[in-house]
């Protein structure tokens, strides 16, 4: 399509009433630029797990990550799920009971549970950030009913903007996935009323790692 | 899709007599527009940021070459391609020919306003391709074969009896009613669907060129599990919708769940950069960008230009007055409410959607909303501007509007005739300051009654009251 990209280019510049931009303008117009960003002086564990839970999202506090599977079996316990689930690989080394049938994913259509890391947590809006990898298959994020999330109080950032420091920092850059979650689906597309567990997954819970809890 | 905007008169007169509709938009302001006030109340920076979005995107209209070559060069880098489209049908051709490429057969699709506005859907189903929106909103109409009334509730004009009819004719069964059923239901009936999608179509909140991302903002989920368990992912978006860097995707992010459904955030936001990698163990094995310019590099430039700004956020419809009363369908094509009644004209041609222009008060609440400020009262006044310059409104409007630039131009006459119409309209109405009909007004009349004038007018009482003073 290299006549329609030169064609839209043209219009473009036609219509801005310029030629095309010297390439010495590059480095000026391509440099990040700094906008203003939410002040709030909160705790950012509190503000993460308030701002978590407002939109039904749990947050579960555990000492280490030893503690994860136990966590992970009293969860399963308290919503009546079968012993199976989709365990990412960061997370196999950890002290499993016998009796999880576990495998790494990618999820199948009717996976229930699924434990992840994930790459960063955003206090400012109490999001999780995940990021896909040949360890972090993104489905685990999206198509099991219930997805716990293990995020290490160090983990925590304040805003967007350290969020993306960390996404620009992983080895190959930018994941071909980057999922920021905020808590479990919802919509409000059935007669304006909202309604959780729409698509992606009923409910998503923190263990959160640490962070004097 | 079909341009329908001649009928907004007839369309509009129907809404406003059907009760399904009234108690559907009732809801629309308790669920966008209280909340957003509540949230635009509660952050102190809410306002320093809508200027400095205004000012970010007028920086990229001004540069969108250079974006977008820089988002090619990026999408590439990361193993993907861009089609540069220059208008819908070129956007069509590009996905129908990826789909027989790669042989696809059922074909998933998250929200696109993008891909409304191309027809897209038409276009696949008459290659014999099975299409199926993912998002339950797009879901209800595409069961019922309707456009989206709204950008981002597509059925808000459905009621929730209206759905479990559509369910229940299309999923038999026995006939849910509450809304979780309702949703339980669509959930099950749509997982199949994702898994077995040769290609998902998804659209794009924002396009980042430093990156090559292309960023979905969702709540329900539809559209990643479109986009990461189909072979084949296909983004559609305008051209306008670039911004540079991730902390443009910061700025952006912190107005348009505010401004939409009222929410700090959305529940997702998804960033997607080329296709699987090596290792990847789930995630598309094709990533294509379909780049859709479509009429937009022709606002740029022109009085238009600030129309480009548009985020796709919805506060304008939900603000509007007269989108709150008609719904969005009257408008005739995709783009409904305030944004819709700019764009339509500009896209499908000013002489097929006069009505919509004028179907406006210019009360303003939308630009008071608009969360990248852009001036959609005086767009519009523009757009009633061009067609009257282009002999597009009707003869007795043109010579009643002669006939009252001859006057207005001459103050003494005009001061003359308004006392002498105060006057009048004063004794028709009588004791009742009140009229039941008034000539050339009968269309105003007709719904409501007119309060008469005091019987003297404004400059009167203005020179009785300060004397002296002019």
């Amino acid at each position: 399509m290299a006549d329609s990209r030169d064609t839209i280019l043209a219009r473009i510049r036609s219509g801005l009433g310029r030629g095309p931009l010297p390439a010495s303008a590059s480095a000026a117009l391509d440099a990040r630029p700094t906008h203003t960003r939410i002040a709030f002086d909160d705790d950012l564990v509190e503000r993460f797990v308030a701002r978590f839970c407002s939109r039904a999202g749990t947050v579960g506090r555990i000492a280490s990550l030893s503690d994860v599977p136990a966590a992970v079996e009293a969860y399963r316990e308290a919503h009546a799920l079968p012993g199976r689930a989709a365990v990412a690989r960061p997370l196999a080394d950890l002290p499993w009971p016998a009796g999880l049938v576990r495998h790494e994913g990618p999820a199948g259509k009717d996976e229930l549970l699924s434990v992840t890391a994930c790459l960063a947590a955003i206090a400012e809006t109490g999001s999780i950030l995940l990021a896909s990898g040949p360890d972090s298959p993104t489905t685990l994020n999206f198509v099991p009913d219930h997805h716990v999330v293990v995020l290490q109080a160090n983990q925590l950032v304040p805003d967007f903007e350290a969020a993306w420091t960390r996404l620009r920092a992983l080895p190959g850059g930018m994941p071909r996935t980057a999922n920021i979650v905020s808590g479990p689906s919802r919509t409000g597309d059935v007669g304006l009323t909202l309604q959780l567990g729409a698509h992606g997954p009923r409910s998503v819970h923190v263990l959160l790692v640490g962070g004097d809890g | 899709m079909q341009v329908d905007s001649p009928n907004f008169k007839a369309k509009a007169d129907a809404a406003l007599a059907d009760p399904h509709l009234r108690e559907a938009l009732g809801k629309t302001r308790i669920m966008f527009v209280n909340k957003r006030a509540e949230l635009a109340a509660a952050l102190p920076e809410f306002e320093r940021l809508r200027d400095e979005a205004r000012d970010r995107k007028n920086h990229i209209l001004a540069h969108l070459d250079h974006y977008l070559e820089r988002f090619d060069e990026a999408v590439t880098r990361a193993g993907g391609q861009v089609h540069w489209c220059a208008d819908a049908a070129e956007a069509r051709q590009v996905i129908l020919d990826i789909c027989q490429r790669v042989g696809a057969k059922s074909i998933t699709k998250g929200k696109s306003m993008v891909s409304e506005e191309i027809g897209l859907n038409d276009a696949l189903e008459a290659e014999g391709y099975r299409v199926l929106e993912t998002d339950l909103g797009e879901y209800i109409i595409q069961l019922a074969h309707e456009p989206p009334s709204h950008i981002i509730a597509p059925a808000a004009h459905k009621t929730r009896e209206q759905v479990a009819d559509l369910f229940h004719a299309a999923h038999g069964g026995e006939r849910k009613t509450s809304v979780a059923e309702l949703v339980t239901e669509a959930r099950l009936v749509l997982r199949d669907e994702y898994f077995k999608a040769d290609v998902g179509i998804t659209g794009g909140n924002f396009l980042v060129a430093e990156t090559g991302s292309t960023v979905i903002v969702t709540n329900e989920g539809n559209g990643d599990l479109t986009q990461i368990l189909a072979r084949v992912h296909i983004v559609t978006s305008g051209i306008e919708r670039i911004v540079p860097t991730l902390e443009d995707v910061s700025l952006f992010l912190r107005i348009l769940a505010r401004s939409a459904t009222g929410q700090e955030t959305e529940t997702y936001t998804t960033f997607s950069t080329g296709p699987r990698r090596p290792g990847d163990p789930d995630g598309p094995e094709e990533f294509h960008v379909v780049l859709v310019d479509n009429g937009r590099s022709g606002m740029l430039g022109g009085p238009f230009q600030d129309m480009l700004r548009c985020i796709r956020c919805g506060a304008c419809m939900n603000h509007c007055p007269v989108y709150g009363a008609v719904g969005g369908h009257a408008y005739g094509w995709v783009y409904p409410g305030p944004m819709g009644a700019v764009l339509t004209p500009l896209f499908a041609g000013l002489d097929v959607t006069t009505d919509l222009p004028n179907a406006c008060t210019l009360n303003g609440r939308c630009q008071s909303v608009c969360p990248v400020r852009i001036p959609l009262p005086e767009l519009l006044r523009e757009l009633r501007h061009q067609q009257h310059q282009r002999n597009l409104r009707p003869p007795a409007e043109r010579r009643a509007l002669a006939a009252w630039r001859f006057v207005a131009e001459r103050p003494r006459l005009y001061q003359f005739t308004n006392r002498l119409a105060a006057r009048a309209i004063k004794g028709l109405a009588g004791d009742t300051g009140r009229l039941h009909s008034l000539p050339f007004a009968e269309g105003w009349t007709a719904f409501r009654d007119l309060p008469a004038p005091e019987g003297r007018t404004f400059l009167e009482l203005w020179q009785a009251r300060h004397p002296g003073a002019r």
